[in-house]
């Protein structure tokens, strides 16, 4: 009972971003990951990888208004991360025989899924950011994703006003919009 | 100029920042403009997705720096990485209150027992004591000859080991020459078994990832070498549509599979290897590849995930051009010969596999 309070805590502390509940569950959690992928010919930079993506998948799911997790933590990583790095080694056409392992899994594929989606929008976002150019990526940064306020963003950028500025935010993001829009489809 | 007034508006409506009178105006108008409703349901999306974007990055950051500080505290380790501090520092640090106890513990445990010793033992001449000395010797031999005999039927991986690949091998010279695929045999070590479930320790002699091949070499005392190889190596390439087999381990017992060349080249044209079509699974890389007259012809080595059927051999060729090239520099392998006729030509096919299956192994890598 005491653990499951502790590990509710420490999901909530993820969905905060809270670097103490990250760093908590990052230390139990690793080298258990690390070995899953150094025993199925794997590299650290893998395993570095495949964890953070799996503390990704976690997070968002913490974030998630319907959270339910019915397992242990470390159970969840470990499934995701097993899934993940299987994948892995399927694309790249290995034909090796994966060592058995006694490991409890659960069933990761749907939240998988959901992730794969988010990942895919989320590289929308990133290009539309990108062919966007400077100071137009800092600027609309600045605004929506670092919530700053117009007055202190004049000042940061050089403007002369925060109503410059706020032109120029405008004309950013109208063009980002078109940007993005243009890849993301409403309602798929 | 309008627009960019609509879309402070817009936000300002997302965002809750509006009052109760404005917001029952903006709501009415959306109801009676369609196409301001469109606009607000686009941005509401698109402040979402932004929103999402920053956070999912902010966290990436997070994870980021956790990683680096837990490398630099060594709560985590990544083999050779060098950290900001020494490892011998590190490494009291992490263990310097067990080692306390322990070192406290060992002491009180030392004392009491000397204690006792002293208190108990009766006092005997030197002669005796030498003579126990020697009978405990001899008992400790014998128990270690015991010992030796148990390891014997136990596996020889590791106990501590744990398997990390496998597949199959097969031999090049019966003076225990294996060649198999070099992504079969990552790991620390290397053991092969032969078809009566025997296992002997292999050394990798050779390994070239870029043609993902790997030579072994039992050298294990319980391997008496086989002599002639039934089968040969052929260096002629194969005809289209040209009946082949495989013998393999994808389970623990031996699997027979058979079918057909099916193109020339491997994988994205590549000349060194080719297309063949027959059944295989995880643990048939490394197998031989052998034609209708018992010939070897190639090493199967991979298989397309997307389709069913398709698999990729390694050319016979390669083992000849990586055997000739290893001559040149590494003395244990001159005394490999290849061998060139096959003894199986005109049998049966059943006939074959029971000539063929004694030089084929399984392969198991692990890493302690």
């Amino acid at each position: 009972m005491k653990q499951e309070i502790s590990e509710q805590h420490l999901l909530k502390g993820l969905a905060n971003n809270d670097s103490k509940a990250i760093e908590t569950i990052y230390k139990d959690n690793f080298s258990m990951v690390q070995a899953l992928i150094l025993n199925n010919s794997g590299s650290y930079d893998d395993a570095r990888d495949i964890f953070q993506e799996a503390m990704v998948t976690l997070y968002e799911k913490a974030k998630s208004e319907s959270f339910v997790l019915t397992c242990q933590v470390k159970t969840y990583i470990y499934s995701v991360c097993r899934r993940l790095w299987l994948k892995k080694l399927q694309q790249a056409g290995k034909f090796v025989t994966q060592a058995e392992s006694l490991e409890e899994t659960v069933l990761v594929e749907d939240d998988l899924e959901v992730h794969e989606k988010r990942n895919a929008e989320f590289a929308i976002m990133e290009r539309a950011l990108s062919s966007l150019g400077e100071p137009c990526k800092s600027l609309i940064e600045a605004y929506y994703i670092h919530k700053k306020g117009m007055t202190e963003i004049a000042d940061e950028f050089g403007y002369t006003n925060a109503d410059n500025a706020k032109n120029q935010k405008y004309k950013c993001l109208m063009r980002l919009k078109k940007l993005f829009f243009s890849q993301y489809n409403i309602g798929d | 100029m309008e627009d960019k007034l609509l879309l402070e508006t817009i936000e300002r409506y997302l965002g809750g920042t509006m009052l109760a009178e404005e917001k029952a105006w903006f709501e009415q108008l959306r109801k009676n403009t369609p196409e301001i409703d469109q606009m607000v349901v686009e941005h509401r999306i698109f402040l979402h997705q932004i929103e999402e974007f920053g956070m999912v990055q902010k966290i990436k950051h997070t994870l980021h720096n956790t990683h680096k500080t837990l490398v630099e505290k060594a709560d985590i380790n990544e083999g050779g990485s060098v950290s900001t501090r020494g490892r011998v520092v590190q490494f009291y640090n992490k263990y310097k209150k067990v080692t306390a106890i322990a070192a406290s513990i060992a002491g009180l445990t030392a004392l009491v027992i000397s204690g006792l010793v002293a208190y108990f033992s009766p006092a005997v001449n030197n002669d005796q004591i030498e003579l126990l000395g020697k009978k405990i010797e001899q008992v400790t031999r014998t128990q270690q000859a015991q010992g030796a005999r148990l390891n014997e039927v136990d596996s020889k991986i590791p106990k501590d080991a744990t398997v990390t690949a496998g597949g199959t091998a097969f031999m090049i010279d019966g003076k225990g020459f294996l060649i198999t695929n070099a992504h079969v045999v990552k790991g620390s070590g290397t053991i092969v078994v032969n078809r009566n479930g025997q296992e002997f320790n292999a050394k990798i002699i050779n390994i070239d990832h870029e043609r993902d091949l790997a030579i072994l070499k039992i050298q294990d005392e319980d391997f008496k070498p086989l002599g002639n190889l039934p089968y040969g190596i052929k260096k002629s390439s194969v005809d289209l549509g040209e009946e082949l087999y495989t013998l393999g381990y994808p389970r623990e017992e031996i699997v027979y599979s058979m079918g057909y060349l099916s193109a020339q080249s491997g994988r994205d044209g590549d000349t060194s290897s080719c297309q063949i079509s027959l059944s295989a699974n995880p643990g048939n890389s490394g197998g031989p590849v052998f034609n209708k007259n018992g010939e070897i012809v190639g090493i199967i080595s991979k298989k397309e995930t997307k389709a069913e059927g398709v698999v990729y051999a390694i050319k016979s060729k390669g083992i000849f051009k990586m055997i000739d090239e290893l001559k040149e520099s590494d003395t244990s392998v001159q005394k490999i010969k290849l061998p060139s006729s096959s003894k199986l030509k005109g049998m049966g096919r059943t006939d074959q596999v029971k000539e063929v299956e004694d030089f084929v192994f399984q392969v198991k890598a692990y890493q302690n």
